[in-house]
């Protein structure tokens, strides 16, 4: 039967988290010893070969996304560790910092020696005002260790906003201004926090850099799915009977996910659908539940991996009903820069509150799917683009559920 | 009065410190006034409608009055779906206000707020940040007790 294998969570409830000593014993800072005796292309090199991609949803090769500060001369450069958690069902990060925060520092630090900079920045979300504590004690033993060398790291807190989350909006957020994600290109990596080249990756990405440099890239590429290798961390929600995080291979199916891990469903349920990566993800139904969780698997089946989060719903829940307040959510948290996005977020909550209430027709039904579409087309970023994902899956995998609510033609 | 100006001259040394600013002006009065947002102003050398922009961009800030506790209830999917609006209307009735209003004592004040990142037991409510999980209407008077 499927197991779990630790590689992020490797010291979970075995080193006190806010005791640097206790994760030098266990190891800790050895990876950047050796990171920094090896050349900045070897570092780059070691983790565009092992095949590491985001872990913040995006799942872009994060060795090939260091090359491009790496390749561009510029006196400052920052490493910047996203650790906005906004995405509703996921606190894998947080369980990653109350775990071992030092294992990031770690990976942030390497992440600074191959780039060439000297500078990082954590941006920890305002709900996690304990893990911004824990943070600023565990920079604050590294730099008394010394271990880090000349790079810094500073932590910064956000304020509630969920669009803080995508890269550029974190970085207009880290500079004290209103968090709207910018155009693009360019991209933050050529030039991003004052216009210089800066790295953005997730939490769960520099907590696997450690190993990689420790046990090298052929290593991790062995472990689960071929295109996007190593573990995911994954935190199970709703109707689900274990609520917890786990750390599988990428080849773990959703089936063991659910009812092998997850224990299978609460009060003796029937499984009706489990959404993952997220509030933005796809809803899968029963039949979908023996693809593998890795990135191209759920991207084949119209779903995503996104943030790891996975949202468990038994036959008695309302589809139509939960879609409803999804699309609350993003009429809430859409930062109106762009047309698409904050007119098409509000109609969509319209129309869906009119479906839920029993008051819609067939006509609305093609509204919303139109605008939808619209909306994945020419909304400014992924917030906008995501948002009609569960709309549409739904309409999808569970359209009786929809033209039940229908007044009768 | 709280000192805003020399709140915001601590942290204006750095142009991107206001975020900062008001986070602690924040901890002493859970609200920013007209005043701490002028007092923003001027100190990082923004028009006044820009620091406004910034304090009312983020669902933490707050430019309206609020109260010494603020209770701020998950309303997303997974504390949907697990009973988040029974644990809404029993504190509504415990407290005898309306979400998004604030107690006449000014004591409470109840928000609602997305996903709090505790999701491992639904629903979640937040008490000044203090998160508790697997709440319902029962436990909602014990808790209360806790700030009365
Ligand atoms: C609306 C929105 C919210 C996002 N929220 C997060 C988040 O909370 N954490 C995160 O790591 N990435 C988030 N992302 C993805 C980031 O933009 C970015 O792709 C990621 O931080 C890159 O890191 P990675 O390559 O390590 O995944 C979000 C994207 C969008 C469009
Ligand atoms: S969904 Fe309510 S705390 Fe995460």
């Amino acid at each position: 039967m499927a197991q779990e294998m630790h590689i992020v969570l490797k010291n979970r409830d075995k080193i006190n988290p806010l005791d640097i000593n206790d994760y030098l014993a266990a190891g800790g800072y050895q990876s950047l010893v050796k990171a920094r005796g090896m050349a900045q292309e070897e570092v780059i090199e070691e983790v565009k070969n092992s095949g590491l991609r985001g872990r913040g949803g995006a799942g872009f090769n994060t060795g090939l996304k260091w090359s491009f500060s790496y390749n561009i001369k510029s006196d400052e450069k920052y490493v910047i560790c996203n650790a906005d958690e906004g995405e509703p069902g996921t606190y894998k990060d947080r369980i990653i910092f109350e775990s071992d925060p030092h294992i990031v520092l770690e990976g942030m630090a390497i992440c600074g020696h191959a780039i060439g900079s000297k500078k990082g920045y954590i941006y920890c979300r305002g709900e996690y005002p304990q893990v911004v504590d824990l943070l600023k004690k565990a920079i604050s033993q590294a730099k008394e260790k010394g271990v880090l060398g000349d790079f810094d790291i500073e932590v910064r807190m956000g304020a509630g906003a969920y669009v803080c989350g995508e890269e550029s909006a974190l970085i207009e957020s880290i500079l004290g201004q209103r968090g709207e994600p910018r155009f693009k290109p360019p991209f933050p990596p050529v030039s991003g926090l004052n216009w210089k080249p800066s790295i953005v990756n997730n939490v769960e990405t520099f907590a696997n850099i450690p190993a990689i440099i420790h046990k090298g890239a052929q290593w991790f590429t062995g472990i689960g799915a071929k295109s996007y290798p190593g573990t995911k961390l994954l935190s199970l929600t709703g109707d689900v009977k274990n609520r917890v995080c786990i750390e599988v291979p990428t080849d773990t199916t959703i089936r063991d996910v659910i009812f092998h891990f997850g224990g299978g469903m609460r009060n003796n349920g029937q499984f009706k659908a489990v959404q993952i990566g997220g509030t933005s993800g796809g809803f899968i139904p029963e039949s979908l539940l023996d693809t593998p969780i890795d990135f191209d698997s759920m991207r084949k089946i119209g779903a995503t991996l996104g943030t790891g989060a996975v949202f468990v719903m038994d036959q008695s829940r309302d589809i139509v009903d939960v879609v409803t307040r999804i699309s609350k959510f993003f009429e809430h948290e859409s930062c109106g820069k762009c047309n698409p996005c904050r007119e098409g977020v509000f109609r969509c909550h319209e129309i869906m509150k009119k479906i839920n209430k029993g008051l819609a027709t067939e006509e609305d039904l093609e509204k919303i799917q139109l605008l939808c579409l619209v909306m994945e087309q020419t909304c400014l970023c992924g917030c906008g683009q995501a948002a009609p994902s569960p709309i549409l899956t739904t309409l999808k995998h569970f359209q009786e559920e929809y033209e039940q609510k229908l007044l009768p033609a | 009065m709280l000192d805003y100006k020399g709140i915001m001259t601590d942290y204006a040394s750095r142009k991107e410190g206001i975020i900062e600013a008001y986070h602690a002006v924040q901890k002493e009065l859970n609200y920013l006034p007209k005043e701490a947002i002028k007092a923003a102003a001027e100190a990082f050398k923004i028009p006044e409608k820009e620091a406004y922009g910034v304090a009312t961009f983020y669902s933490y800030f707050s430019v309206q009055p609020r109260g010494k506790y603020i209770i701020r209830i998950c309303e997303s999917a997974p504390c949907h779906i697990a009973g988040a609006d029974e644990v809404v209307e029993a504190l509504e009735q415990e407290l005898g206000i309306k979400m998004g209003d604030t107690t006449p004592d000014l004591k409470f004040t109840l928000e609602f707020a997305q996903c709090v990142g505790q999701c491992q037991e639904t629903p979640v409510i937040t008490v000044n940040g203090k998160p508790y999980g697997g709440v319902t209407k029962d436990m909602v008077p014990r808790i209360l007790a806790e700030y009365k």
